[in-house]
């Protein structure tokens, strides 16, 4: 019996690939283990090894062919012992399978019908997973830094960052990029893709794993006049280091008297990513917010990435500068702007609304924009804001916001104690208790190290539920 | 064939690497070796002082002094030039008055008044001067080592032709940091000469009682970076040290390792008891191997008369006090400082 070999999945958040390459033909015989065919996606490019024996029966899609779904049959196996006949059968009764297989890959109408088909590969629905699909939320007020009459680029969150990174590389040669795997393997993440290509080894420098010595290097590098990027894997890695980012190089300022800068960004992948469990998971925004001498930034989408990267190198100050792995691959719309540079320290009005106000950053501005949808269905008009800085913190837009809709929500992908929801909760009360016709609630994960099963994942994580079930107890509404 | 001539080898093994040659004592002009006298004779006299006003309440906090140890910053800082950086621990006043700072500005930080290199708000463990190149200062031990190679890969960077003098203790070698920096500087041939100064002790802890390897020298050994022991209390071994290491670094083969043998005379830090060693082996110490005296000897060799001696080092104790006076007088900073140099730019 023919085995069908699907599209697989080479990350939990992989909905479609490019098959690149098939290493076999039709009539080969494989066996386990044999590299059958390349399959790429925006982050890697992968083998995709055979699991059973058998011959090569019928390849059903072909290489070359962009937007493969998950789940695709993409070739056909003759198990062991069929017989060479029934190998020649097989792709005629295929056949008719084949056109519609690729109707649904291309037209992606109805995602339940494809699961439905493809029972094996049905989606787990994990937190993570919740996030990601959240996180198709655009802004729906146009910045108003974007001078009107502008044409915007889709660009994902990955090339926006490595835009950034390369248009400030060739402006001031003292900056460079420093971290594990950031020039010949073109980014852990991709995000630096194709800069060693152009700026060389001098200025794309890929290190030993060893954050502790490599953040040191680099902030060495930055007391004596350059502008290093340091690139972390991800923050988790970067508890290693932090007593460079918290010792070294946010307290030499203050500590010289202001003679001696550390201008250094420290960036990397940050909070929660897709069934990685608690060592790979943690959301460092609270930490280093509550460092003076550090600036803290936590972009959501694509042109706020890349305008406050920019500013990010340029600046004099010391700067955490927090990605989302969840949305790297996530396409926004980015001004196409000569030098798109965008103040540090000021959030930014996502959606306008008039009964409660969602405060968040990063991955939590599109739950927040997805529960401001579903709000509105109930009659809730929501307000939400995107911190974007997280130090230091725009209370000015805050309270703003609070003295209009006079109830409030901080939505945050983290755990609730000591967070930045603690902060806008705090600033609040000093700032704007006058305004509060509610208690501020926060809406955080859970208290807990972040689990891997994907059930408790879910329970462990912030979700758009969460958020609305917040909106309602402070606009008292069932 | 292959295996009669290995069989004959008597010779010894032939190094597989190239390595520095073995530094020789520094031949000093009878003017550079009363300028060794002078700096180390200031060093001594201004720690004195800085001791002094601790005990009067004027110094607070930590505060580490670098008696004994001045022939090693004095031997090596003499050697650099204004393209070299410095960096070291928190035992750090001697090599900042090396680096030209004037006395009234350490001593002034070390009082915590305005008019300190810090403006007060670093004290005597965080100092800097990015004029004189001295990168500090730094508190937290073995943070320096990754920061010197951090200033070393400016140096590179630039192609300015610096050299980072990063100094850590024989405790800072015993950090992890140390060696993920030694690894990157010699993947990276950076130019930095890392300075070990032994003074035996680690707070408490003598070298023995914490260092699997006690020869600290060969601690750059698995990253192929080769290590020098130096005498400590030998200003012109330093000098010679220095030399050999500069041309080592400046000649594009890497970082290399200096293990300057020293002691301090005084505790860890001020408020260090010191029942770890006793008072006999501090005592044998300064009458056998004292620097200044050693330097002092040597001056007289050269036939520098007593007076000459007494006239340096009244002036520098006049320089010392006068440092001292102003650290004392000079006003605390302005309470708005509270709030300035946190960050550099508005936001």
């Amino acid at each position: 019996m023919a085995i069908d070999i699907k599209m697989p999945a080479l990350s939990p958040t992989m909905e479609e690939g490019t098959l690149a390459k098939w290493l076999v033909k039709e009539g080969d015989t494989v066996k386990s283990g044999d590299i059958m065919a390349e399959i790429e996606t925006d982050k890697a490019t992968m083998e995709f090894e055979a699991v059973d024996e058998g011959t090569v029966g019928k390849i059903l899609v072909e290489e070359g062919t962009d937007n493969v779904k998950v789940g695709t049959v993409i070739m056909q196996l003759q198990g062991e012992g069929e017989e060479a006949g029934n190998a020649d059968k097989a792709p005629a009764e295929t056949k008719e399978d084949e056109p519609e297989a690729k109707t649904k890959a291309d037209t992606k109408k109805d995602d339940k019908v494809e699961d439905s088909a493809h029972p094996a590969q049905e989606k787990v629905e994990t937190g993570a997973r919740q996030m990601f699909e959240a996180a198709k939320h655009d802004a729906e007020v146009a910045d108003p830094a974007i001078p009107e009459g502008t044409e915007m680029v889709k660009l994902t969150l990955r090339e926006a960052l490595r835009d950034a990174m390369a248009e400030e590389m060739r402006a001031d040669e003292r900056v460079f990029v420093m971290g594990e795997e950031v020039a010949q393997y073109q980014g852990a993440y991709k995000v630096t893709q194709g800069l060693l290509d152009e700026f060389g080894d001098r200025r794309v420098i890929d290190t030993p794993i060893t954050e502790y010595g490599f953040a040191g290097v680099g902030t060495g590098a930055a007391m004596g006049g350059l502008r290093p990027i340091v690139e972390f894997m991800t923050f988790n890695f970067a508890m290693q280091a932090i007593d460079h980012i918290v010792n070294s190089a946010a307290k030499t300022n203050y500590m010289s008297g202001g003679q001696m800068r550390c201008p250094i960004v420290f960036r990397g992948p940050n909070g929660a990513a897709s069934r990685v469990g608690a060592q790979h998971s943690q959301n460092y925004g609270p930490w280093y917010a509550s460092v003076p001498g550090l600036i803290v930034i936590a972009p959501y989408d694509a042109a706020d990435a890349k305008g406050l990267l920019k500013a990010a190198i340029r600046t004099e100050d010391p700067v955490v500068f927090l990605e989302n792995e969840l949305l790297y691959g996530r396409s926004f719309e980015v001004p196409k702007l000569d030098d798109w540079v965008l103040p540090i320290g000021k959030a930014r009005v996502m959606r306008e609304g008039k009964d409660v106000t969602i405060v968040s950053y990063s991955i939590g501005v599109g739950l927040a924009l997805e529960a401001a949808d579903k709000l509105a269905e109930e009659g809730i008009d929501a307000e939400v804001i995107d911190l974007r800085t997280l130090r230091p913190l725009d209370k000015e837009t805050v309270l703003k916001s609070l003295a209009k809709t006079n109830r409030m929500v901080v939505a945050e992908e983290g755990w609730p104690t000591c967070s930045i929801a603690s902060e806008i909760v705090t600033i609040c009360m000093e700032e704007g208790f006058d305004d509060l016709d509610a208690p501020v609630i926060r809406v955080c994960n859970e208290d807990v190290p972040l689990p891997y099963a994907a059930n408790l994942e879910k329970l462990a994580l912030i979700s758009s539920d969460k958020i609305i079930a917040g909106v309602k107890k402070v606009t008292y509404k069932k | 064939m292959a295996r009669t001539s290995r069989a004959k080898s008597a010779e010894p093994p032939v190094p597989n690497r190239e390595r520095p040659n073995e530094p020789q004592p520094y031949d000093a002009s009878k003017d550079e070796l009363l300028q060794f006298y002078k700096d180390m004779l200031l060093i001594r006299r201004f720690e004195e002082k800085a001791g002094q006003l601790y005990g009067l309440g004027l110094i607070g906090g930590f505060c580490h002094l670098y008696i004994g140890q001045e022939a090693v910053a004095v031997g090596l800082q003499s050697a650099l030039t204004e393209k070299d950086s410095v960096i070291t621990g928190y035992r750090d006043h001697g090599h900042m008055l090396l680096c030209g700072i004037p006395p009234k500005d350490v001593m002034a930080e070390l009082t915590g008044r305005q008019a300190g290199i810090s403006k007060g708000k670093g004290g005597s463990m965080h100092m800097f001067s990015v004029e004189h190149k001295f990168y500090g200062g730094h508190g937290i031990v073995g943070a320096q080592v990754s920061l010197g190679a951090g200033l070393g890969f400016a140096h590179k960077y630039n192609n300015d032709g610096g050299v980072c003098l990063a100094y850590f203790g024989d405790g800072a070698a015993n950090q992890g940091q140390v060696y993920e920096s030694f690894n990157m500087a010699e993947l990276w041939k950076l130019p930095v000469i890392f300075v070990i100064e032994n003074n035996q002790y680690a707070m408490g802890t003598s070298v023995n009682r914490a260092s699997a390897e006690d020869q600290l020298y060969r601690r750059g050994e698995s990253f192929r970076i080769p290590g020098i022991q130096v005498d400590g209390m030998d200003v012109l071994a330093a000098r010679g040290a220095a030399e050999e290491a500069l041309a080592w670094v400046r000649g594009g083969k890497g970082p290399i390792i200096l293990e300057m043998k020293t002691y301090r005379y005084r505790g860890h830090s001020m408020s260090d008891p010191a029942k770890y060693r006793s008072r006999e082996e501090v005592q044998a110490v300064r009458d056998k191997s004292d620097p200044i005296e050693h330097v002092k000897k040597l001056l007289d060799a050269k036939g520098v008369k007593e007076d000459e001696l007494k006239a340096i080092e009244t002036e520098i104790r006049k320089a010392v006090n006068e440092s001292a006076d102003f650290a004392e007088s000079t006003p605390e900073p302005d309470p708005k400082e509270l709030y300035t140099d946190v960050l550099v730019e508005k936001y």
